[in-house]
C-alpha cells in the first residue's frame, strides 16, 4: 500500500520545480501542516505566504500575485476553499483571468468524521459551473505530480481537488501520457464504461476486476480533468459500451455523473447510473466506511454496474 | 506623470465631472454619486501621484491601481479615455450592448488591471500585488480606492489585517469617505465611525485629506 498522500505529492513537486521556477509561489490558510506544506514553507521561506484564517483574503492575494506575474498554488482545505471563497474565485481568479491554482486539499469526505462543514461534496458543481477555470481530480500520487507538473508549464486558473490520506497507486510510476483535459483509459472493455476521477478511479479499476472474472467487461475511464471535459472519450465509450456508470466522491447533483449525462442525454443517449452521495449530509465515518456505505467501493461499484447493465 | 499644478487638478476633476455626466445621461444608466465623489480622488492619482504609461499600460515598472469599489467607474472610464488608454469614441457604447466599457471595471480594456465590481475584493487583490512587488524588489506602488460603505464587507479587514503584517509600505489604501450608501447614510445603514481609529488598530497610518480638493 502506498503511504505517500497527494498533498505530499503536490509539496514534493512544487519543491522540485521551484528550485528552477522562481515564480512559483505558495499560499496557505493556516493550513501548511494539513497541506503538507511545511516542507516547502521551511525550505522556501521567502516564497510561502501564510494569509491566516481568511480564505477570501487568501484566493484575492493569490489573484493580486498572479496579476503580478507569480504563479501561486492555494492550499487551504477544499470544503473552505470552494465555498468561503468562492466569489473570490469567480471574480479575481476566472473572470478576471488570474493564474491562480487552487488546491483543495482534504477534499470529498476525507474528514468524515467531522461533518458536513468539513465535508466538500458540492465543489465540482459549483466550480464546475463558473467559466473559466479548469477542475480537476488526480487519481494517485503520480498523476498529482504529473498534474502540478502541467499547471507549472501552462499556468491557468485551476481548481485542483486532492484527499486527505493515501491512496493506493492507480499508476505504477509517474511515467505515462498525461494530457490536461484528456481522459485515461485504464481498460478497454466494451461491456459497460465505469467513469471516475480522483479517489473513485482505484476501486472503479478494482470493481472491472471483480466484474472481469464474472464475464463482464468494463472500460474504465480516468477523466483527471473534468473541465476541460473530455467529450471525445465520454461520447466513444457510450458508443462502443452502451452503459455508463459513473462514480464520484460528491454529491450526485452538478459533479462528473452530471457532466458526463449532460453531455451523452442530447448526444449519444445511454443507460447510466450515477454513483455519489445522496443529497443528504454524508454519513459520518472514515472514508473507506463512508465509500463502503454509499458504494463508492469496489463491491459497491460492481453492484451498480451489475444492476444497469442487467435491467 | 509629473507634477500637476493644483489649478490644473481642479479643472481636470471638474472636467471628468462632466464627462461622467455626460456619459451617465446619455446611457440612461450609471452610478453618479460615488463617481462624482472619487473624481478629486481618481485625477490625482493619475494626473499627478501615480507612474504610468497609456501608451504601454502593460509597463512592468507601473504603480497599480485597483478600484475596490468598481461601481464609481465612470470617472475612472473617462480618465483611462483622456489620458488615451483607449478612443474616447468608445465612452460612447458605455454600458451598451457587446461593449468593454461596461458598468464596473473590465480588464479587457487597456489600464485596467483587475475585474472588479463585487464589493471586498480590491484590498486583497492589493496586499497581493504588494507582497509581489517586494517579492520581486521591485518599487512599484498599490493603489487602491474603496468605498465607505464597501467597509461593512468582512474581507476588506481580513486584507488589512495582511498588509500590517506584512509591513506593505508601498501599498495606499483610500476610503472614499462620502457618507453615503444606496439605502443612505453610512452611520444609519451600518455605523463606522471611529473609521480612523479602526484603522489605525489594524496597523495602518492614517491619513484624512479633504476629498473634494486637489492638495490633500
Amino acid at each position: 500500500m502506498n503511504k505517500i498522500p497527494n498533498r505530499q505529492a503536490v509539496c514534493e513537486t512544487l519543491m522540485e520545480l521551484s528550485a528552477t521556477d522562481p515564480d512559483i509561489v505558495v499560499l496557505a490558510s493556516d493550513s501548511r501542516g494539513s497541506a503538507s506544506m511545511a516542507p516547502f514553507a521551511a525550505r522556501f521561506p521567502e516564497r510561502f505566504v501564510e494569509i491566516g484564517i481568511a480564505e477570501q483574503n487568501l484566493v484575492g492575494v493569490a489573484a493580486g500575485m498572479a496579476a503580478s506575474g507569480l504563479k501561486p498554488f492555494v492550499t487551504s482545505p477544499a470544503c473552505f476553499l470552494s465555498m468561503r471563497s468562492i466569489e473570490q474565485v469567480k471574480v479575481d481568479v476566472a473572470y478576471s483571468k488570474t493564474n491562480v491554482v487552487l488546491v483543495g486539499i482534504s477534499g470529498g469526505v476525507s474528514y468524515g468524521a467531522l461533518g458536513m462543514s468539513h465535508h466538500s461534496l458540492q465543489d465540482l458543481a459549483v466550480m464546475r459551473a463558473i467559466p473559466g477555470i479548469s477542475v480537476f481530480l488526480p487519481a494517485d500520487r503520480h498523476e498529482t505530480r504529473r498534474l502540478v507538473e502541467a499547471l507549472v508549464a501552462n499556468p491557468q486558473p485551476a481548481y485542483v481537488r486532492i484527499g486527505r490520506n493515501p491512496v493506493e497507486d492507480v499508476h505504477e510510476s509517474a511515467d505515462f501520457p498525461f494530457e490536461i483535459g484528456k481522459a485515461i483509459c485504464l481498460a478497454e472493455g466494451k461491456d459497460v464504461t465505469i467513469i471516475a476521477a480522483g479517489e473513485t478511479v482505484r476501486p472503479a479499476l478494482d470493481a472491472s476486476l471483480i466484474l472481469e472474472a464474472e464475464g463482464i467487461f468494463c472500460r474504465v475511464l480516468n477523466l483527471h480533468t473534468i473541465k476541460p471535459f473530455d467529450r471525445e472519450a465520454v461520447l466513444k465509450a457510450a458508443r462502443e459500451t452502451g452503459f455508463i456508470v459513473t462514480v464520484e466522491e460528491h454529491s450526485i447533483h452538478g459533479g462528473l455523473g452530471a457532466a458526463v449525462a449532460e453531455l451523452v442525454s442530447q448526444v449519444c443517449p445511454v443507460p447510466m447510473k450515477i454513483v455519489g452521495i445522496p443529497d443528504e449530509p454524508a454519513i459520518p465515518g472514515t472514508s473507506a466506511e463512508v465509500f463502503a456505505h454509499y458504494g463508492l467501493d469496489a463491491a459497491g461499484i460492481a453492484r451498480a454496474v451489475r444492476k444497469l447493465t442487467q435491467c | 506623470m509629473g507634477i500637476q499644478s493644483e489649478q490644473n487638478l481642479k479643472m481636470k476633476a471638474n472636467q471628468i465631472r462632466r464627462d461622467l455626466l455626460h456619459m451617465v445621461h446619455h446611457a440612461k444608466t450609471g452610478h453618479t454619486g460615488g463617481s462624482l465623489s472619487s473624481a478629486d480622488i481618481l485625477t490625482t492619482l493619475f494626473y499627478d501621484v501615480m507612474h504610468h504609461d497609456p501608451v504601454n499600460p502593460d509597463w512592468p515598472a507601473r504603480d497599480r491601481f485597483i478600484l475596490s469599489k468598481g461601481h464609481s467607474v465612470e470617472g475612472y472610464w473617462n480618465i483611462l479615455a483622456d489620458m488615451g488608454y483607449f478612443p474616447k469614441t468608445q465612452l460612447e457604447t458605455f454600458s451598451k450592448f457587446g461593449s468593454p466599457i461596461i458598468g464596473h471595471p473590465n480588464n479587457k480594456v487597456p489600464g485596467v488591471e483587475m475585474n472588479t465590481g463585487a464589493l471586498g475584493h480590491g484590498l486583497s487583490i492589493s496586499v497581493g500585488m504588494a507582497i509581489a512587488a517586494k517579492m520581486k524588489k521591485e518599487d512599484w506602488r498599490v493603489f487602491t480606492l474603496m468605498g465607505d460603505g464597501e467597509q461593512a464587507e468582512g474581507s476588506v479587514w481580513e486584507a488589512a489585517m495582511a498588509a500590517a503584517h506584512y509591513k506593505l509600505d508601498n501599498l495606499v489604501g483610500i476610503i472614499d469617505r462620502n457618507g453615503l450608501q444606496i439605502s443612505g447614510s453610512t452611520e444609519d445603514v451600518m455605523a463606522l465611525e471611529p473609521m480612523d481609529e479602526k484603522w489605525h488598530a489594524f496597523g495602518w497610518h492614517v491619513v484624512k485629506v479633504d476629498g473634494l480638493g486637489t492638495d490633500g
